[in-house]
């Protein structure tokens, strides 16, 4: 089975979460908890159904990644791009608001 | 331009109100994302990739320079500084809080703004020429109509959940810049052997998956009867247009599977019972919202016309700029600017907190308080002093917002594609920012001419990229970004859909492909004169595919 993790955006401001391997929400992709199998799968999915439900994040979803020497890669472009923010310099102020955030 | 009435303003306080209320009962838990979502899409909120994004409705692209200050202010209080005016004539702010809605809807009403209809399936902003008004070749003004449209299509109850989204785009000029015959309805001003003021009308046009040219079906539909015979064409959509399938549901499908001579007797049949309705326009109204458009009070400025010739003259840049981004006005001592949002390597269609207040600024100072937005998303003051243009060049230099391309192959659109939307397939902006850097010496664009280059992320086409002379699509294949380019399109009033060239290019690939497409459009012009989409009209795909793909011409 593809490694997945669960990610879903926060509802209070929209900002994109992963669950991570401390049992939270948090902003980053890095530390997101891995399921390996069919089982650790259905309990992520079990834990994204829950705090939906919860209004807690939105959007839900469990995807691919590979992990390389621990570091985890979506397979798809479109959740790189979630992980990692837009490719672009969008605004002169972009990157501090980003690390203010 | 139209100020909101005492019912206007009460009506857009009491959907804040009603909207903050469903706000705050989605935060604390008493609402469910399912049931919540429409609620926020019919006040402009969508969800992207990265967090929220706020689309605000700017009616028929036109504000002032109180409503532009207050996008500015709206970026940097409650975004990151900054955002996207769209080909919807909008502007959209890509990283607001759900519970900052209800303060930034708040400020938006203030300055008699709101985000009502920016999205479902709905009547969207009417779209117009951004030179209404001003524009030398006008008949009238199209704005008075577009308001007209807009107040009656407002929470519409017969047409606020129609099979799809359902987008109106009016002109008044014979150019045709506001792409009315890719809209669901397209208007465009004419008169008739009497000298009267009334519509050509269009409908079943759009891009997307079906990208289709619309149909005329009216020469010359008289002035009074511009609602009811709208309402006819909205009322046959709503009763036979496709539920059963979202990417089948828009009335050009309509039009297509039932065949236009068919469609249009049905709209003729229902335009009979409606022709002598409420809905037959008095002229008394029509004069009245007219007046909230009328031409500012000019006065005199011949002395711009011997200054403009010594500042040419001293001034090279200056002259670059003058020759591409000033365009001629009704008065002859006055000309329209467009502030190109494209400046070379930058994001199409962004703008700063700072560059809103800039160009609000001039607007008050030297614009008569009027703004436009283009569906080329570019910023426009209509009526400037050809006296006063060199102060305005030198303000917008100042705030990066003087570079000389529009028309330019840098002048691009582009949506926000795979970096922002949740839609997208690929990425829209680094594609247009590459080929930006590529061209962007001025030498180089002015040798090349118009030519005007279009790129959607995915195949909704919101970075119109049919009816661009030359078209990109951005799709997934196999985990990675292609791009699909065509050729031929337009969007003017020769509307065409660009041709599919053959196989798309990898990202790293396209802007050698387009250098391809640019010389051999040098290599076999006529003469500098036969611009890009004439050369293509002429000579037709094969020159193209040829230098594009070598081997399998040989």
């Amino acid at each position: 089975m593809t490694a997945k993790v669960l990610t879903a955006n926060r509802l209070t401001d929209g900002i994109a979460v992963w669950w991570s391997a401390k049992g939270e929400w948090q902003t980053v992709l890095q530390g997101a908890l891995v399921a390996n199998d069919d089982e650790a799968a259905a309990a992520l999915e079990a834990i994204g159904k829950r705090d939906l439900a919860a209004n807690l994040v939105v959007d839900v979803a469990l995807i691919d990644v590979n992990v390389v020497d621990g570091v985890l890669k979506p397979l798809r472009l479109r959740e790189r791009i979630r992980a990692d923010g837009p490719t672009i310099e969008y605004a002169p102020t972009c990157r501090a608001k980003e690390e203010a955030a | 331009m139209y100020r909101y009435d005492e019912f206007d303003h009460e009506f857009v306080r009491e959907r804040v109100a009603q909207f903050s209320d469903q706000v705050a009962r989605r935060l604390a838990g008493e609402i469910s994302e399912d049931a919540f979502k429409p609620l926020r899409l019919m006040n402009g909120v969508y969800l992207q990739l990265h967090a929220y994004m706020l689309r605000v409705a700017i009616p028929y692209g036109t504000l002032n320079s109180k409503q532009m200050r207050m996008l500015g202010h709206i970026a940097r209080k409650y975004d990151r500084g900054y955002g996207h005016f769209t080909t919807r004539q909008n502007i959209q702010y890509n990283w607001p809080k759900l519970s900052d809605i209800p303060a930034i809807l708040e400020d938006l009403a203030s300055v008699e703004m709101h985000a009502i209809q920016t999205s479902g399936n709905c009547i969207r902003n009417v779209t117009s020429d951004q030179f209404a008004g001003a524009a030398a070749d006008e008949i009238a003004d199209p704005r008075p109509y577009a308001e007209i449209l807009r107040q009656w299509s407002s929470v519409h109850p017969e047409f606020s959940f129609l099979p799809r989204k359902f987008k109106i785009a009016i002109t008044g000029a014979p150019n045709d810049r506001a792409a009315i015959q890719v809209h669901d309805i397209g208007l465009q001003l004419v008169t008739n052997d009497k000298g009267e003021i009334g519509f050509a009308v269009y409908i079943g046009g759009g891009q997307g998956r079906t990208p289709l040219v619309a149909k005329k079906v009216r020469d010359f539909l008289p002035e009074e009867d511009l609602l009811s015979y709208t309402t006819a064409i909205v009322r046959v959509y709503n009763l036979h247009g496709r539920r059963d399938n979202k990417y089948k549901a828009r009335i050009k499908i309509l039009v297509h599977e039932t065949g236009i001579e068919e469609l249009k007797a049905q709209i003729e049949a229902e335009f009979a019972h409606l022709k002598d309705s409420e809905l037959k326009l008095p002229e008394a109204d029509v004069d009245a919202i007219t007046r909230y458009f009328a031409m500012p009070d000019l006065p005199e400025r011949p002395e711009g016309w011997a200054q403009l010739a010594a500042w040419k003259k001293a001034d090279a840049e200056f002259a670059r700029w003058l020759t591409q981004n000033v365009r001629p006005h009704k008065n002859p001592d006055y000309a329209s600017v467009t502030i190109s949002l494209k400046p070379i390597g930058g994001i199409p269609g962004d703008a700063t907190d700072e560059q809103m207040e800039l160009v609000a600024d001039l607007a008050e100072e030297y614009g008569f308080d009027e703004l436009r937005i283009s569906h080329e998303q570019n910023i426009i003051l209509p009526h400037v002093a050809m006296a006063d243009l060199e102060a305005v060049y030198r303000a917008l230099k100042s705030g990066g917002l003087a570079t000389g391309n529009i028309g330019f192959i840098t002048d691009m659109i582009a949506c926000p594609g795979l970096d922002y939307c949740a839609l997208a397939n690929a990425r829209s902006i680094p594609v247009a920012q590459a080929i930006s850097e590529r061209f962007g010496s001025p030498e180089r664009q002015a040798e090349i001419g118009e030519l005007k280059i279009k790129i959607s992320g995915c195949i909704n086409a919101c970075g119109h990229h049919h009816v661009g002379h030359i078209g990109l699509l951005g799709v997934e294949k196999k985990g990675e970004e292609l791009y699909q380019i065509t050729l031929g399109g337009s969007a003017d009033e020769n509307t065409s859909i660009g041709e599919i060239l053959g196989r798309g290019f990898e990202p790293e690939k396209v802007t050698d492909a387009i250098e391809t497409i640019v010389d051999t459009y040098l290599a076999i012009r006529k003469d500098p004169s036969e611009i890009f989409i004439e050369t293509y009209r002429r000579v037709g795909a094969q020159p193209f595919k040829d230098a594009l793909y070598p081997a399998k011409a040989a």
